[in-house]
């Protein structure tokens, strides 16, 4: 399926990204998922929607840069451009930031629509980092929402959140939402200890965009402020940029996780577009 | 060895299928917001209302929530008694 206005001008497409349960890696793959369309040469916005909470900063390594903020911007104390911090290891990432000291309500949901249609002539993608719950700040990220993709793990808990979540998207009419399926262990799955990605998806019944590997190079990466999808090696970092493209409207067929696959799964690996 | 003495004695389902039979159960009550509870006392209504029109067998009928996709579907099993036939 094609998610991007290829070709088209002024054609800004919103990606949200949510999961309803805290802690299942939002804010990460919103990070690696800018930095991997920046990386293929797209313009990328992302926005911090956790305000009171900002970390996409950090795990950008952007933190020491900001002046201006997301509540700044919507209260008129600074235009848009001087809130967009331009990340320099890549030709066109900015971020725009969460206020720290401000509550959630200090933005509304049409506040969200203002400003994204403001961005949407000058980038290619504009990615909203939403906090957890399914209040205001879920609402805020949501409401100019083209495409909403719901990160979940393999655990009772995320699983649970993420579909009450995707009911929500679908009764706000955002849907249907793309799931991502984060830190998935393959010899858990593989010793029946672990929900895998087949049960997942039977569950929730949504379309899958991406899975994740657990990876402690992500951890590594985070703590550097350096995105693994910009230049990593290990699958995580690879999963992450399969889906920027898949965004892009790019066919790229799921990472087979387990070390011993089979024929099919070594074949498919040996013959997927875009590595390393 | 250990690893196969383990699966022969263990009761248990492992804990991935565990995980999912219960996640099936819980997301159906989530996303209908119905109780568990909700559903017998239903049954019972059901059963009086159908009993005024045909004869049915009350034991038997079956009220179950199914997944399809994202929908989620009643499915009611009423089995009918035979009508007595008069004797020509």
């Amino acid at each position: 399926m094609d998610y991007s206005g290829n070709g088209k001008q002024f054609s800004g497409k919103v990606v949200t990204v949510t999961s309803g349960k805290g802690g299942v890696g939002k804010t990460t793959l919103t990070a690696n998922l800018a930095a991997a369309l920046a990386a293929d040469g797209q313009k990328v916005v992302c926005i911090d929607g956790d305000i009171g909470l900002r970390n996409l900063d950090v795990v950008l390594g952007l933190e020491n840069r900001i002046v201006y903020d997301l509540v700044d911007v919507v209260e008129g104390r600074c235009r848009l451009r001087q809130a967009m911090i331009r990340d320099k290891r890549l030709p066109e990432l900015y971020l725009i930031p969460a206020a720290q000291t401000r509550d959630k309500n200090a933005v509304s949901p049409s506040d969200m629509i203002r400003l994204t249609n403001e961005l949407r002539p000058e980038m290619d993608w504009i990615l909203i980092d939403s906090p957890a719950g399914i209040e205001r700040g879920f609402r805020n990220a949501i409401a100019p929402a083209d495409i909403v993709l719901v990160v979940t793990n393999p655990e009772v808990s995320a699983v649970r959140d993420a579909d009450r979540i995707i009911g929500l998207i679908e009764a706000e009419e955002k849907g249907p939402a793309r799931l991502v399926i984060n830190r998935i262990k393959p010899a858990m799955v593989k010793r029946g200890e672990m929900l895998s990605m087949e049960d997942v998806l039977e569950l929730l019944a949504i379309e899958l965009i991406g899975l994740i590997p657990d990876d402690e190079g992500v951890v590594t990466s985070s703590n550097r402020g350096n995105p693994i999808a910009i230049e990593g090696k290990s699958k995580a970092a690879q999963s992450f940029r399969n889906i920027a493209q898949r965004l892009q409207g790019h066919k790229v067929p799921f990472l087979e996780l387990q070390e011993d696959g089979n024929l099919f799964g070594r074949l498919a690996r040996l013959l997927r577009p875009g590595g390393n | 060895m250990s690893n196969f003495l383990e699966k022969l004695f263990r009761r248990e389902p492992n804990s991935a299928s565990q995980a999912k039979e219960r996640l099936k159960l819980v997301l159906i009550h989530d996303r209908t917001d119905m109780a568990p509870g909700t559903l017998e006392e239903m049954k019972d209504e059901l059963i009086a209302v159908i009993s005024r029109y045909v004869d049915i067998e009350p034991e038997a009928v079956r009220i179950d929530m199914t997944q399809d996709g994202r929908e989620q579907r009643l499915i009611a099993d009423i089995p009918l008694r035979p009508a007595k036939r008069r004797r020509p």
